[in-house]
């Protein structure tokens, strides 16, 4: 024991809650409970009584046995070598996990997340001079992580001072010393390649930024129909099996973020080690490298120790922040966040505290929204600009959007990608429902949009999701009257809309050729639909019937366009788009000489 | 063991009894409870502190007399023995023997509650189980150490469904076939006897290790039931590197007890009085399945659900779906119109199968028939909708064409015997003698090579 802990006793354990007898000890701080010295952390003080939640089993764990405080809050350690691994909700390293313990998790093991035996090839940065002063944050070295990502060095947030010393360009552990501070009073503190931080604890920037440019997911309901920012805060909610999931790998997959962290909460395992075993064989699209190099997971599956999985989702949030401040663009997608408000309401259950809304605290409202706030696109302490984009999946029971977590969440989020029980059950898939998703981020991204593609992104957008409405007006008056009801250019309409949703709504995950489309496959196959639209509807007009434009050939090789050409074959689907040109050119023609035949 | 009993019961209530002046016992630890007719009964500790403890009481506190309770505390968690031998046996849900044979003597002890399983020493499902059903092998492939759970509701044919499971399904590429573990937790004595025979005159008796919990066996057993009984897998499958094939029925009835408990604890109830903790605590069985690296072993589960008035929103079947890995629905329509087994596939879902199915595991063609057969039924059902509305009539020609598939999709794909077991290539040549009802040029979902090969226009 050091000289910052200090031990008690356990009184009482109920479930993963512990009360427990330690004068002194502060709220938050974490404990070793019992013989098998279990990871834990002080949730409420009682005069000298404390309760603890505790991240493993506490089966076994008797009255009497000691508990140790250990003097800190739970942190994390930030330094080289996050990337590519997979931690436990409180950061402990999966793989050396599974070399102490077997393939079952082990309590009581305590594994510092980052390798200390690993040499790091570490450069100084030239503007950091011995005797100048060094504010929090500033960058002082850099480290190549992996093959993309540059890890940063920086002066810990909260440091700052005179710099004494900075070690010469070498290969250090996380452990070595590679710099010295003085700080303002008087005491001098060694600097290291890592170091620890309070989850709970946003990190500090300078100041917070605008959101300028779309994450580009390579989902073209996504960014074409419900953009987000990069820095922006999005939820997508249904129900099981709906999509959810796939979404969120699919914006781990594919996305344009300089680092993406996975944090699987409260789901499966299965799914998790599916990232594990695919990415290091995926390219990203932009790098050209492997997609781990960019990837670190945190999982605390259903089957783990709730309490952990209250932990994880901060856990996770804290590396981004930490990447963030190196000036990268980071995407934190969390899976479920309804997993994480549920360990919430465990806790609070046993606590004894007064449930509001389906058991939930009064509270949860507010702890969703600080964490939300915790994304953002920001101007770093050292780093120029950086931004967290934050995505959580959203599980409600029944898949009824009115209940806490949905609900709640919905007022913090801009983008908002509702997913549809009706449209999964279809295998209309990604299952987004365009009626009950919205972005606010549609004007901003349409700036991007115009500059980078077309100037005609926002008409053809807005063009297309009037399609889709109209098609839902007609759909219930057939269901009224029937199919017959409905004039020529009604009917084109209905097919309009069957082109914009099978041509480019639908998009396959596991079709090698649909699961990526660039921003310009995305606008083109958009294009090419309502050009077949409105040069049909013209036809349509003149009195040729639909029956004629559907019958085309050309009209299956147009549902297929988005498997048939990869994102490096626009001009494929440019030159499909011309052949419809012609082709309905050539109908107007055939059409004019048929009449004029007649007349 | 401490031989020391403890006489200071001081309240008992429902499943729960408190004893005061206990010594500092563990939390989880076995309990021994003598009546006052020095019956045994079976306890677990589920709260401890200096003062008291409180236990919960596998078989009910019904007929304690508080003074005359003796309670001795184990030392240690509910564990079972395992060896070979347990294939071939029937236990109750605490592991003990109820075939009146001899218990199980090994040096294989193993606590039921396991430990989680961890992320990185797991690998992805992905082989194959043929079970000869084509509306689960063509269209919700079921694959080794996958969760997939039949959501059924009372009066449907789950457990003829299960059975006929257990007993076609097949590994393809290997000559051993499954080991079974069947947990039974509050089903009827006919229920469990049609399992019995069930496997019976199939011959996989010996093969099978039965734990069983009928209706009128105490409820809160049943809580560790399945933990037995997944222990019995794991053990099966990582030890004895077996391919097991779990079947759990019936989670309602696990879930029922569970709640009992929970509210006699006094947990703070979420939705229908089920305790918030429902998900984590079916996860923590549900999780137990899979394939780890390594390891020639699996665990596959096929655990049944009934669903509360056929609502597939009620708590179970939503929190069941929300951890297993898809699942196959049955539903009360198509059995009535006497197709066997009504599994309704729209929102029926095997999320395991993208990597289980094609051309290494089954054919090329399988993953795009699939996603047409769902489109065009998904399509079907909605034309007959209309139908329904304005008379079938009143449509055209192409959506008549709709209708008439779906019928013949319902009768002969999705129908079949209970004894018939096709093989996974018959159910993709039956699939594509649907499609071809079609013209190639509807057909966008298979690729123009798969037209090629396989549309019986051209044949
Ligand atoms: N974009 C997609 N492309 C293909 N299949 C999809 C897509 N989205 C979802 N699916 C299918 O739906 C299943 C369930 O999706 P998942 O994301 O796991 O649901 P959830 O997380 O909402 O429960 C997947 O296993 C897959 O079969
Ligand atoms: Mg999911």
């Amino acid at each position: 024991m050091s000289k910052s802990e200090k031990q008690g006793i356990i009184r009482e354990i109920n479930g993963p809650i512990l009360t427990i007898r330690l004068p002194g000890i502060r709220n938050g701080e974490q404990v070793k409970i019992g013989q098998l010295g279990l990871f834990g952390e002080v949730i409420a003080l009682q005069g000298e009584t404390a309760l603890v939640q505790s991240y493993e089993s506490t089966e076994g764990v008797r009255p009497g046995e000691p508990v140790i405080g250990l003097g800190r809050p739970l942190s994390v350690e930030l330094g080289p070598g996050l990337l590519g691994s997979i931690f436990d909700g409180v950061q402990r390293p999966l793989d050396k996990v599974l070399l102490a313990s077997g393939d079952h998790i082990g309590r009581g093991i305590h594994l510092p997340a980052l390798d200390r035996e690993r040499l790091w090839h570490f450069v100084p940065e030239p503007a950091s001079e011995i005797g100048s002063t060094l504010s929090p944050g500033q960058l002082i070295g850099r480290v190549q992580e992996s093959a993309i990502i540059q890890h940063r060095i920086l002066v810990p947030p909260d440091l700052s001072g005179e710099l004494l010393e900075l070690a010469p360009e070498g290969e250090y552990r996380l452990d070595d010393p590679i710099g010295q501070l003085k700080l303002s009073d008087g005491r001098s503190r060694k600097l290291k390649l890592y170091h620890e931080w309070p989850v709970r604890a946003p990190r500090p920037y300078r100041r917070r930024d605008h959101g300028l440019s779309p994450l580009i997911t390579g989902q073209r309901i996504l960014d074409t129909f419900f953009p987000l920012l990069k820095g922006g805060k999005s939820a997508v909610p249904g129900p099981f099996g709906a999509g959810k999931t796939v979404v969120q790998q699919q914006i781990a997959r594919w996305s344009n973020a300089d680092i993406v962290i996975y944090v699987g909460c409260g789901e499966r395992g299965n799914e998790l080690v599916d990232v594990l075993e695919t990415f290091p064989q995926l390219q990203d699209p932009y790098s050209g490298h492997r997609l781990m190099e960019r990837t670190l997971l945190v999982a605390n599956t259903s089957n783990m120790p709730v309490v952990a999985r209250e932990a994880s989702i901060y856990v996770g949030i804290t590396m981004a922040e930490y990447y963030r401040d190196q000036g990268y663009d980071v995407v934190l997608l969390a899976d479920s966040t309804s997993r994480w408000a549920e360990a919430l309401r465990e806790v609070s259950g046993r606590l004894g505290q007064m449930p509001v809304e389906d058991g939930y605290p009064a509270y949860l409202a507010s702890r969703l929204a600080a964490f939300y706030e915790r994304a953002g696109r920001v101007e770093t302490q050292g780093c120029g600009k950086g931004s967290v984009t934050l995505i959580g999946a959203v599980s409600p029971p029944g898949g009824d959007f009115s209940e806490p977590v949905t609900a709640h969440t919905k007022e913090i989020i801009q983008t908002f990608w509702a997913l549809s029980k009706e449209l999964a059950d279809a295998r209309h898939y990604p299952a987004i429902d365009w009626v009950g998703s919205f972005s606010e981020h549609v004007a901003t991204a349409a700036q991007w949009w115009h500059k980078e593609i077309s100037p005609d992104w926002q008409r053809r957008r807005g063009q297309a999701l009037g399609l889709l409405a109209r098609d839902a007006e007609l759909a219930r008056i057939v269901n009224l009257v029937g199919p017959e009801a409905l004039s020529s250019a009604q009917r084109w309409e209905l097919e309009g809309a069957a082109l914009i949703k099978e041509g480019v709504l639908q998009q396959s995950a596991l079709d090698p050729v649909d699961t990526f489309a660039s921003p310009e496959k995305q606008f083109l196959l958009l294009e090419m639909m309502l050009t077949i639209y409105d040069r049909g509807a013209e036809l349509i007009e003149l009195g040729i019937s639909v029956q004629e434009l559907t019958d085309l050939p050309l009209m299956a090789r147009a549902r297929r366009a988005k498997q048939t050409y990869s994102s490096e074959q626009c001009d494929k689907i440019r030159a499909l788009m011309e052949e419809f040109r012609q082709a309905f050119a050539k109908i107007r023609l055939e059409y004019a000489k048929f009449k004029e035949h007649t007349q | 063991m401490s031989a020391r009993e403890y006489r200071t019961v001081s309240s008992a209530q429902g499943s729960l009894l408190v004893v005061r002046q206990a010594p500092a016992v563990a939390f989880g630890d076995q309990v021994l409870i003598r009546d006052h007719r020095n019956q045994l009964r079976h306890g677990q500790v589920i709260r401890c502190s200096e003062a008291e403890a409180l236990i919960q009481v596998f078989e009910g506190t019904g007929d304690l007399d508080l003074e005359n309770t003796w309670v001795r505390f184990l030392d240690q968690p509910l564990e079972i023995n395992l060896a070979p031998e347990i294939l071939g046996r029937i236990f109750n849900g605490l592991g003990k023997p109820k075939d009146s044979r001899p218990p199980i003597l090994s040096n294989v002890r193993r606590n039921v509650n396991g430990s989680a399983i961890n992320p990185a020493a797991r690998t992805y499902p992905r082989e194959f189980i043929q079970t000869g059903i084509s509306s689960i092998d063509g269209l919700n492939s079921l694959v080794r150490g996958q969760k997939l759970p039949i959501f059924s509701a009372s009066g449907l044919p789950h457990n003829r469904l299960a059975a006929q499971i257990v007993r076609q399904a097949r590994l393809v590429d290997e000559e051993s076939s499954f080991s079974v573990v069947f947990a039974a937790m509050g089903v009827s004595y006919a229920d469990a006897r049609f399992f019995q025979e069930e496997f019976a005159d199939s011959g996989v008796l010996g093969n099978v290790v039965m734990y069983i919990n009928l209706a009128d066996d105490p409820p809160v057993e049943r809580l560790a039931l399945p933990r037995v009984a997944l222990t019995a897998a794991e053990y099966l499958a990582f030890d004895l590197d077996r391919h097991v094939l779990v079947v759990l029925t019936d989670m309602t009835n696990y879930a029922e007890a569970l709640r009992e408990v929970a509210t006699a604890k006094g947990d703070v109830p979420s939705r229908k009085g089920y305790p918030g903790y429902l998900y984590s605590d079916l996860a923590e069985l549900y999780e137990r399945s899979g394939r780890i690296k390594d390891r020639h072993g699996s665990v596959t589960l096929v655990p049944v659900v009934t669903m509360p008035s056929d609502d597939i929103t009620h708590p179970i079947p939503d929190l069941t779906g929300y951890i297993t890995e898809g699942q196959i629905v049955l539903s009360r329509e198509l059995h009535n119109q006497g197709i066997y087994p009504p599994v309704f596939i729209s929102p029926s879902l095997s999320r395991l199968m993208k990597d289980g199915i094609g051309k290494e595991d089954t054919r090329e063609d399988h993953p795009r028939v699939a996603n047409q057969l769902y489109a065009l039924y998904a399509k079907a059902l909605e034309t007959r909708n209309l139908a329904a509305i304005i008379g079938a009539e009143e449509l055209s020609e192409r959506d008549r064409r709709y209708l008439h598939f779906a019928e013949a999709f319902d009768s002969q794909f999705i129908g079949q015997g209970e004894d018939e077991d096709r093989s996974i290539i018959e159910t993709l040549n039956l699939a594509w003698e649907l499609l071809s009802m079609f013209p190639k040029d509807m057909l966008t979902r298979v690729s123009e090579t798969d037209l090629a090969r396989y549309h019986r226009s051209d044949k």
